[in-house]
């Protein structure tokens, strides 16, 4: 985890930029973007218009002035809280920049010349693509690129906040680098592959920032919904004027303005953006950079998602799971042997034989003299590998090799030997041949170690309503064993990348969303093709161009996290929309009665809430919608939390808490400020 | 309130309530095209209408087309039913010998039958010629409704198909609601109107000789027939100008129980259809439960409210046991007139068996209500299916993002587009209502034709726009409306109630069709289960009748609370 996640958003280095900015951001010409705030801010400049023509009158200035400052606080609240969700981001986009800047390229002069390092210094930012650069120890990667020749450790800590370092070499799937990072030994060749300003860095900043935040489509199709609320509303009060004339009261604009105002959904217009932006901040603190916010929101809706096996799944390597000796073999024995021959075995394998002779068998590593003593090493002809030692021969290695080696075959090998070698591959793993001399002794059952703790995320994105897919290029039935101890709903096997993309069209089609994480070149269409593509930091430069959103821990399940994002965002627009809306009726209510108790003083039956006089009823809704922006902020940066307990139980909670909430808590808090607004004698 | 009183509203609904699912299966096979019962008898009828009309079945429409199509037919129907009220004097089987409609007048009733408001500004039986009532009037009374019924059909191939840009063929679907639907139903219950008692004559009166031997001339004309219609499309329009408080209208309480079967079960049963075509019965019946919870309720408080009673009249002696008795028929009695004000009014019907302006104050605020939230109770027949969708879609929209999804009905996403349409429609109403009610709440040429001042008279004004603009037709009784002002603004309500919504919705259903059918897994938002039945009512309560609530207050509410001090309007 990144340190900028130690950020508190209660810290005085957020909190007193926020409040300039907010103030800054009452400019009309940047609170358009925000109807409902923008008609409050209108209306807020309209009463305090009134207010100065009361001062000139003498009649009721109080009231009107003190309703203006309150309409203004709920604009200031409103744009407040957006400057806070930006807060955090600004100061991580601060140390960036910081990074980012004096940085210099040592572009090489021949890059086609391999032994001539001759090289210009220049600025980082007048790179262009494809030029090469030589990166050596102690220097900043001075852009996006490629590693053409060389291998070196990187420190990655300034993007990914990871301090251990990383190998970044030529071809394959570890040559991307990333703008900013430093070589920490070795050198490196590099072929920039973006643009100065494009880089990763840039992107993220531009992000952090929320300076290019564009509304995400749900944000545009909510802010439709409250737009069109507050039109409603205008019509309704505007309207009441004459209603009320014909009555026989002669509203004020100031009170109708302040019931405008209350019933416009100006709290959940106040919080929208901020919703947006602290989502997307919390989605940089579980170090995921996602290129848009169409992307998350996406990632809410996911149906189905698509995992590669090896280093997602399972660890990637096959590991010894048990020995089993044939018929007058000691299962000791064959583990000793079977130690004797990995020991030169520097693969995966052979360490977890050798883990697994002395951890289950009590056996102790042999000390090997080096006298006559043969390692007889892998080879793909082979297929075998062994040890020459104190006269014995021993060998292990694929089961027909072994047979060979020793002489045999199939019908020859004995039933209990054939017998092993099948329920081993039938239950997805590798049978390894041991014999001595002449001698079978029996097989190792190598097998593809699923992760501990990967049933238990499957189980908890099936409770999301997510079915997992594996992706693997095994054969059908070492895939469905796996696929039944990891406890995925599906898979997908011997998959070339065109299967893959064939896959994800054909769900698509199906009307579901997808996501895929990957990091290999051969990744890259599905990645592109699938609605939320999550390259691993890790991952090649195409691959991490074709996603929508880049990881940068390189950890496959991190889409729990991303998705539980998503969700989070969506619900928290939800849950303050519904209370919003919900609210409205307390503040009927409070108003109604109050604007017409002159002539008709029957309607303080409906004042049921017992307010004091007609002023302290408004004043009080007014203060009162002011307030609960403040009082939601935390709410709207935190997030509404998800369960993955399915979508009826997480509605009716929901509903209960912010609807059923939404209707009574203002009844309750209008009273409260009642109570204040008249225990201070402020009207 | 009794127990009988509750026994017979229970038995209406029920028997309603069991005449949804075979009907709703009926019209679900003819919108889709497949063969029904009356296929064999109806099939070479619909296909000889096609080839005269030059109609290509297998060419469907966009919605932009089926838009144009509705507008285009409407507005004909339109221009011929203005020309024939106008020039009626001229035209034949006018026994009575009655003038032309003035060019107001004869506006506000062409707007007013070519929306299925059927708000009439005149007495039937005093203005109207048999041809008007025939060929005009009825004419629109089937055509209207089986315009509802297409688009309603349209919005529902928009939940069905994926994919595509074609909503169905207006025409096809026009004539389909009008033959396969609307004219058999109207011929069964005409039957059974008449063997009720009702009147089928194109006799203009008779004379009679009453006990007292003074002559009296009695009314009558193709009353059965005009009834049956009036209920099936949710017309409302009386042949007589009471309506059915009228005896030959609706002479027995079992001629009133089919009054309200027969209006309220063809909207319900296309709110079944509905569900059987989208391959969801259970949606089709959670949407039926919000309309009927919702009547129930309008219907008891009414009830609750009559049967109070009025405790100004109880002071100077009146027994209460009665409860408020004033407009009412005895022979339907304050639980079936409750019931049918409820019933009425939530399903944009309009038609009357007891006097909205007389019902007490409360009494009188949930009929008026219930029009306000959007005649979706289930609404007109096909208006308010569509209407309902609308508010689902709103419903699903706000709450349905509280379970972490973008929002979804049926499967198909809710996004900007829809949204930007569904706030078109929904804005409509209290546009229109409010800011007619406003202007002619403090206009002269408004407030003159008030019966009662004060909070009484400006329910009449808002009642008149509210019955408008929905589409309703019912009136509060009082308020003059037939002058130039009511008679030029209620037809510009109607017009834009009707209209101004339709066209948004077409647009909607558009931008769905277009777009893939989600899969449902168990993240996705239930709309089938009771919690989305009473999240539905919630928005449609909030959405649709909050706003309304500042002028319900000037009126009906502090009407109430006056009432109770002492005073009466």
């Amino acid at each position: 985890m990144s340190t900028q996640a130690k950020i508190s958003i209660l810290s005085p280095a957020i909190l007193l930029p926020a409040l300039r900015d907010a103030v800054l951001k009452l400019d009309p010409r940047q609170l358009i973007r925000n109807p409902v705030i923008f008609v409050t801010e209108v209306v807020a400049l309209l009463v305090t218009v009134l207010f100065v023509q009361d001062l000139g009158g003498g009649l009721d200035a109080a009231f009107s002035g003190q309703i203006a400052l309150w309409l203004w606080f709920t604009v200031l609240f409103a744009t407040f809280a957006e400057a806070v969700a930006e807060g955090r981001g600004k100061a991580q986009a601060e140390s960036l920049k910081r990074g980012k800047s004096d940085l210099v390229a040592k572009k090489l002069l021949f890059p086609d010349q391999k032994d001539n390092r001759a090289c210009e210094v220049i600025p980082a930012t007048s790179l262009k693509i494809d030029d090469v650069v030589l990166v050596e120890v102690n220097d900043l990667m001075p852009g996006d690129g490629e590693v053409v020749e060389g291998v070196a450790s990187v420190n990655e800590s300034a993007i990914t906040g990871e301090s251990a370092p990383v190998i970044r070499e030529a071809g394959g799937d570890r040559s991307a680098v990333t703008g900013g990072t430093q070589v920490i030994s070795d050198w490196l060749k590099v072929r920039i592959t973006t643009k100065p300003g494009e880089t990763f860095v840039d992107r993220m900043i531009a992000l952090i920032e929320g300076a290019k935040r564009q509304k995400t489509p749900n944000e545009i199709a909510l802010s439709i919904l409250l737009s069109g609320l507050t039109l409603v509303f205008l019509v309704a009060v505007v309207t009441l004027y004459g209603l009320a004339a014909y009555s026989g009261t002669d509203l004020s604009a100031v009170v109708l303005a302040a019931l405008l105002v209350t019933l416009i959904p100006t709290t959940i217009g106040g919080l929208l953006s901020a919703i947006g932006i602290a989502g997307m901040d919390r989605l940089i603190r579980f170090n995921v950079i996602a290129t848009s916010g169409r992307a998350v929101e996406a990632a809410g809706d996911v149906d189905t998602l698509l995992l590669d096996k090896t280093g997602t799944i399972t660890f990637g390597n096959r590991m010894a799971s048990e020995f089993l000796p044939v018929a007058g073999v000691n299962e000791k024995d064959l583990a000793e042997a079977v130690l004797f021959a990995s020991l030169a075995d520097e693969t995966a394998e052979g360490r977890s034989i050798v883990a697994l002779a002395k951890s289950d068998f009590g056996l102790v590593e042999p000390i090997i003299l080096d006298n006559g003593t043969t390692f007889i090493p892998f080879s793909a002809q082979t297929r075998i590998s062994g040890i020459d030692v104190e006269g014995r021969r021993i060998r292990k290695g694929a089961v027909d090799a072994v047979l060979k080696f020793v002489g045999l075959d199939k019908s020859t090998a004995g039933a209990e030997f054939n017998k092993a070698v099948d329920s081993i591959a039938r239950s997805g793993g590798t049978p390894l041949a041991v014999a001595e001399a002449d001698r079978l002794l029996g097989v190792v059952h190598l097998k593809d170690v699923v992760k501990p703790g990967i049933k238990e995320r499957f189980a908890a994105l099936r409770a999301m309503g997510i079915r997992t897919v594996m992706v693997t290029g095994d054969n059908p039935v070492t895939a469905a064993a796996i696929a039944s101890e990891a406890g995925v709903d599906d898979f997908l096997a011997e998959a070339t990348p065109e299967q893959k993309l064939e896959y994800i069209r054909k769900e698509q089609v199906g009307g579901r969303l997808i996501a895929m994480c990957g990091d290999g070149t051969n990744d890259a269409p599905a990645l592109a093709q699938a609605d939320v593509g999550v390259a691993m930091q890790s991952g090649t430069q195409a691959a991490r161009e074709a996603g929508n959103m880049v990881d940068l821990d390189s950890s496959p399940t991190k889409l729990i996290e991303i998705v539980e994002i998503g969700k989070q965002i969506l619900m928290t627009r939800g849950a303050l929309t519904t209370f919003s809306i919900a609210n409205d009726v307390a503040k009927y209510f409070a108003i109604i009665p109050a604007l017409f108790l002159v002539t008709y003083p029957e309607l303080g039956a409906l004042n049921i809430m017992g307010l004091t006089s007609p002023q302290t009823a408004i004043l009080s809704a007014v203060i009162f919608n002011a307030l609960i922006i403040v009082a939601l902020i935390p709410l709207a940066l935190r997030g509404v939390k998800y369960r993955p307990v399915g979508a009826a139980a997480l509605l009716s909670r929901n509903l209960l808490i912010y609807g059923l909430g939404g209707l009574i808590a203002p009844f309750i808090g209008i009273k409260l400020v009642d109570m204040a607004v008249t225990a201070l004698g402020i009207i | 309130m009794s127990f009988p009183g509750w026994l017979q509203i229970a038995l209406v609904l029920i028997a309603t309530l069991a005449l949804v699912k075979p009907l709703g299966l009926y019209m679900a096979k003819v919108f889709t095209g497949e063969r029904n019962l009356l296929s064999p008898v109806l099939g070479p009828v619909e296909r000889g209408f096609y080839a005269l009309a030059g109609v290509r079945t297998d060419k469907e429409q966009t919605w932009l087309g089926y838009a144009m199509g509705v507008l285009l037919f409407s507005l004909t129907g339109f221009v011929v039913l203005y020309a024939m009220l106008r020039l009626q004097h001229l035209l034949p089987l006018n026994p009575q010998g009655f003038a032309g409609l003035s060019p107001d007048l004869a506006f506000n009733t062409a707007a007013s039958f070519v929306t299925n408001t059927n708000w009439q500004s005149y007495g039937g039986e005093t203005t109207m010629s048999h041809l008007s009532q025939m060929l005009g009037l009825t004419v629109q009374n089937f055509v209207s409704a089986a315009t509802g019924i297409a688009v309603a059909m349209a919005l529902t191939r928009a939940f069905v198909r994926s994919g595509v840009h074609e909503l169905g063929n207006f025409w096809v679907d026009l004539t389909r609601a009008t033959l396969y639907v609307l004219l058999p139903l109207a011929i069964i219950v005409a039957l059974a109107f008449v063997a009720m008692g009702l009147p089928q004559s194109l006799d203009a009166s008779f004379v009679a000789t009453t006990l007292e031997g003074a002559q009296q001339t009695i009314a009558t004309g193709p009353v059965a027939t005009q009834e049956a219609i009036k209920q099936l499309g949710t017309n409302g329009g009386g042949f007589f100008n009471v309506n059915a408080a009228h005896p030959f209208e609706n002479p027995t309480a079992f001629s009133n129980y089919l009054n309200i079967i027969a209006m309220l079960s063809v909207s319900a049963a296309l709110v079944y259809a509905f569900g059987q075509m989208v391959g969801s019965r259970r949606q089709g019946w959670a949407l039926i439960s919000v309309s009927f919870i919702m009547l129930v309720v309008g219907t008891g408080a009414i009830y609750w409210a009559e049967s109070y009673g009025n405790p100004l009249l109880t002071a100077v002696g009146v027994d209460p046991a009665m409860g408020n008795m004033e407009g009412k028929e005895v022979r339907f009695g304050q639980a079936m007139s409750a019931l049918y004000a409820a019933v009425t009014t939530g399903l944009s019907n309009g038609g009357v068996n007891a006097m909205h302006g007389s019902l007490t104050p409360l009494g009188g605020l949930v009929p008026m209500s219930l029009i306000q939230l959007g005649e979706v109770l289930p609404g007109g027949v096909g208006s308010g299916l569509y209407g309902l969708l609308v508010f689902a879609i709103l419903a699903v929209f706000v709450a349905g993002l509280m379970v972490g999804r973008t929002p979804e009905f049926l499967g198909k996403k809710v996004e900007a587009r829809e949204m930007k349409f569904a706030m078109l429609a929904v804005l409509i109403l209290p546009l229109v209502i409010l800011g007619f009610t406003a202007v002619s709440a403090v206009a002269e040429f408004g407030t003159s034709s008030i019966l009662t001042p004060g909070p009484h008279g400006l329910s009449e004004i808002l009642y008149a726009y509210t019955s408008a603009a929905g589409n309703n037709g019912s009136a509060f009784g009082g308020l003059t409306a037939n002058t130039p002002w009511y008679n030029t603004t209620l037809g510009i309500a109607m017009l834009l109630g009707r209209f101004a919504y339709l066209v948004p919705v077409l647009a909607i259903a558009g931008s769905l069709v277009a777009k893939p059918r989600a899969a449902a897994s168990t993240g996705t938002f239930p709309t089938d289960r009771p919690l989305f039945v009473g999240l539905l009512i919630g928005i449609i309560i909030i959405l649709g009748g909050l706003q309304f609530f500042p002028a319900l207050a000037l009126g009906p509410i502090v009407e109430h609370f006056v009432m109770l001090a002492g005073q009466s309007f």
